[in-house]
């Protein structure tokens, strides 16, 4: 009855179901088979229509399978977790929540509160080239609101952000009110000096313990020199941090000139963490809160600049015998350079902060004379042997010194300028970018000028960064026949000189007599 | 980054401090649609700014067929683009030799360098005044090519490597979740591979082969040269190069946007083993 076509076509039919069959099978991992999966698959391209849907057709296997997955996993419900993004939302909450005290009293805190208008520095950065993003700013700003918030402040400004590995400083720089500064900080420091003495002192009670005590060291570490008090100098200003706005502001400690000259010799990355300890040499002196203090101090000493004319020196010009003059005034009578000579000339602008010498301050204090009075009779003594090293006293430029006068590191002139629009040059401002502390700009436009520093907070060297080497080790202990170790007679020897001082010995007994000392010493 | 984000992710990228002013930006968007038609490319990035002391070069790159080939060009006013030369072998090595310093600003400033060899031996020593000169647009090309090659950023799966060898972008790339975005192995060098495959079969299962065609950032020497944060309010991903300063590659997890951009003074940071 079969015909060979007939044959053939059920032949054909058995193989297509075979391979149906094995399209049917279940795999036995997932429990899905593939003739399933193609007709989803395929209704799916016929539903969605995508171009090119061949290019496609993997992701889109991959996503019916995926969809098919999570419809199976909905038994249990997740807790959500709290992200970091969900955290830090939490905390930026407050900034943007309108407290019912200010509703009351507005009327004279609004022109005297200290707050900086953030919004017009930000619009000004932006044609300077420099921003955080619009957003950001406005953060800070409110940032900064709760900073003049919480303390009695004077004057506040925004200083500028200092970039990390870990994490960014929001850097605000501020002055409190007269009297009513908080001392804790100085507290706390006498604190740790007293336990440093302890642990000292600890130390020494263990060394005592011990039968033969170790020699101490003769070594008396040069006199530091003296911090500079609050409000002048390096310490003219406090300084608060936060990590993010929202976050607290934290106050950094006051810097001390040590730490100015280590800075000054290290190149290190901030990490993010004020506790963070660093390691270097030569060994900073405290912790990274010192250390951004420090460089705060130094990028304030070296870059932050004014239109000529916009301070002046105060109206009864002391003249002292140093010649220093450390205060300036706002000049009320200043009228404002032309942009277009301000983005040409560095003559027309000036720095007004004071110069850190290389001792570490600002002002500079002989330290011979202290060490006099600290411990007057080892001073005298040493006086008299070191009358003519009187120390020549350190002098940097003057306040209000042009830029244009600043030195060049390795012909790279220390400032750059432009000017924020070439196409409509009438309403530009002008901007200065400083090329020794990458990140630390300066603007002007009219009456109105701004400094901010946004960068690593690390001084471009110009060259490779060598760091420095340590000190030439202690000469050795003068070799002389009382340390040099002799080479140990032999047995023939010590017999010979033993036969040799018998008959001498002898020849003495018989010549003189008695005459017996002075020859053990040499038997060793 | 792509000249069509470069709306909003230059906003996002700004956490440096550099940023372009709005006459660039508006610049930009004119000038980079001009740059795709005239020089056929498919599409065009807006590659960063190198900032020299008189003048600042703008940097653009056009990507033709294969992701991975540039094509770069310089301005001053975002406007008028030059060609720069592709930086070869021979002109690396004058570079590295002649260059020293910040750039100017001017690319035919010619940098100098002499050079005193001695030839032969004892009393015959010859004396040879090697001098190399460079032009500052050479040494453009060379900055820009060994950043591109060094430390150039993309996230994991946003470029494959199609059957026929080209580097395309992934059309279904959707981003990295939030907990894969923290980690800095998924994210990859977009150069050419630089080490040899020396993985073990366990680490190799979870790789694909046309994703993972490139270094990820995680296995850099020195360990550490990167720099991993959240930051606009923890909704951008971060990174930054601490070995070219300057150097800042963004993503939004969970979304497809991501991109770098270099502002800085182009300059390496040698530094980088005492700074850490």
């Amino acid at each position: 009855m079969e015909t060979p076509d007939g044959a053939i076509y059920n032949q054909r039919q058995q193989a297509a179901m075979n391979f149906k069959a094995f399209l049917l099978k279940n795999s036995t991992k997932t429990n899905l088979n593939l003739y399933d999966h193609l007709a989803r698959l395929l209704t799916k391209v016929m539903d969605e229509r995508p171009e090119n849907a061949v290019d496609v057709i993997e992701d889109m296997s991959r996503e019916v399978k995926r969809s098919m997955l999570q419809a199976q996993q909905s038994a249990l419900r997740d807790s959500p977790v709290p992200t970091a993004r969900h955290r830090l939302a939490q905390l930026q909450k407050s900034l943007f929540s309108q407290r019912a005290a200010d509703d009351g009293d507005q009327g004279d805190e609004l022109v005297e509160t200290p707050l900086p208008n953030v919004a017009e520095l930000s619009f000004f950065l932006e044609q300077a080239g420099v921003a955080l993003g619009r957003e950001e700013m406005q953060r800070i700003f409110l940032a900064l609101k709760q900073l003049v918030d919480t303390q009695p402040l004077q004057r506040c400004r925004l200083w500028g952000k200092i970039l990390g590995i870990e994490g960014n400083y929001i850097v605000a720089e501020v002055e409190y009110r007269d009297g009513e500064e908080e001392e804790e900080e100085e507290g706390a420091e006498e604190a740790q000096e007293d336990e440093r003495e302890r642990g000292a002192q600890e130390e020494d009670g263990e060394t005592v313990e011990v039968v033969d005590p170790l020699p101490k060291s003769a070594y008396k570490p040069p006199p530091a020199v003296p911090k500079e008090p609050q409000h002048s100098g390096t310490n003219k200003f406090t300084y608060f941090v936060c990590r993010e706005p929202g976050l607290p502001w934290v106050r950094l400690p006051n810097v001390t000139p040590a730490q100015i000259i280590v800075a000054r010799q290290i190149q290190k990355f901030f990490t993010g963490r004020l506790d963070a300890p660093i390691v270097s040499y030569p060994p900073f002196p405290g912790n990274e809160a010192n250390y951004l203090r420090a460089q705060i101090a130094r990028i304030s000493a070296g870059t932050q600049i004014s239109p000529l004319g916009f301070y002046h020196f105060g109206e009864e010009e002391e003249e002292e015998e140093e010649g220093a003059r450390d205060s300036i005034k706002e000049n009320l009578d200043f009228e404002g350079i032309p942009v277009q000579e301000m983005a040409e000339s560095l003559s027309t602008w000036v720095h007004h902060t004071q110069h850190i010498l290389k001792q570490g301050r600002c002002t500079w204090v002989n330290l011979a004379e202290k060490a006099e009075m600290d411990f007057e009779e080892d001073a005298e003594e040493e006086e008299k042997r070191e009358e003519p090293d009187e120390p020549e006293p350190e002098i940097g430029p003057p306040l209000l010194t042009p830029l244009s006068e600043d030195a060049e590191l390795n012909d790279i002139p220390p400032w750059s300028t432009r000017i924020s629009s070439h196409l409509i040059p009438q309403f530009a401002i002008a901007v200065v970018h400083s090329n020794l502390w990458p990140g630390a700009s300066a603007y002007a436009c009219g009456k109105k000028f701004e400094n901010i520093y946004i960068g690593w907070g690390l001084k471009f060297s110009g060259e490779g960064y060598t760091p420095a080497v340590p000190p030439p080790p202690q000469s050795e202990y003068p070799s002389g026949p009382e340390v040099t170790e002799a080479v140990d007679p032999s047995v023939e020897e010590e017999r010979a000189l033993k036969a040799a001082l018998e008959e001498q010995r002898a020849a003495q007994e018989e010549n003189e007599g008695l005459e017996m000392d002075d020859d053990e010493e040499e038997d060793d | 980054m792509d000249s069509n984000t470069l709306y909003y992710s230059l906003d996002l990228v700004s956490v440096n401090g550099f940023t372009l002013n709005i006459e660039q930006r508006a610049a930009l968007q004119t000038s980079m649609v001009i740059l795709k038609i005239n020089y056929k490319f498919s599409r065009v990035l807006f590659w960063g700014k190198i900032v020299g002391i008189k003048n600042d070069y703008f940097i653009a790159q056009g990507v033709g067929e294969d992701e991975l080939s540039r094509t770069c060009l310089y301005s001053f006013n975002c406007m008028d683009w030059h060609l720069l030369p592709p930086a070869t072998e021979a002109m690396i090595g004058e570079v590295a030799v002649a260059v020293k310093g910040r750039f100017v600003g001017d690319p035919s400033h010619e940098y100098e360098h002499t050079e005193i060899q001695n030839h032969g031996e004892g009393d015959e020593t010859l004396e040879d005044v090697v001098t190399v000169k460079v032009n500052e647009e050479k040494r453009l090309a060379v900055t820009v090519y060994t950043i591109d090659k060094e430390v150039s950023v993309v996230p994991r799966g946003a470029c494959i490597k199609s059957p026929h060898g080209t580097v395309q972008i992934n059309n279904s790339f959707k981003g990295l979740t939030p907990s894969e975005a923290a980690k800095l192995s998924n994210y990859l060098h977009f150069s050419e591979p630089r080490t040899p495959k020396t993985k073990s079969i366990l680490e190799m299962a979870d790789l694909n082969p046309c994703i993972d065609f490139l270094d990820p950032l995680s296995e850099d020497n020195p360990k550490g040269s990167w720099s991993m944060q959240s930051e606009q309010g923890a909704t951008v991903c971060v990174i930054r190069s601490l070995l070219w300063l300057g150097l800042t590659f963004f993503h939004m997890p969970a979304t497809p946007m991501h991109g770098y951009i270099y502002m800085g003074h182009g300059l390496k940071n040698l530094d980088l083993t005492f700074m850490l």
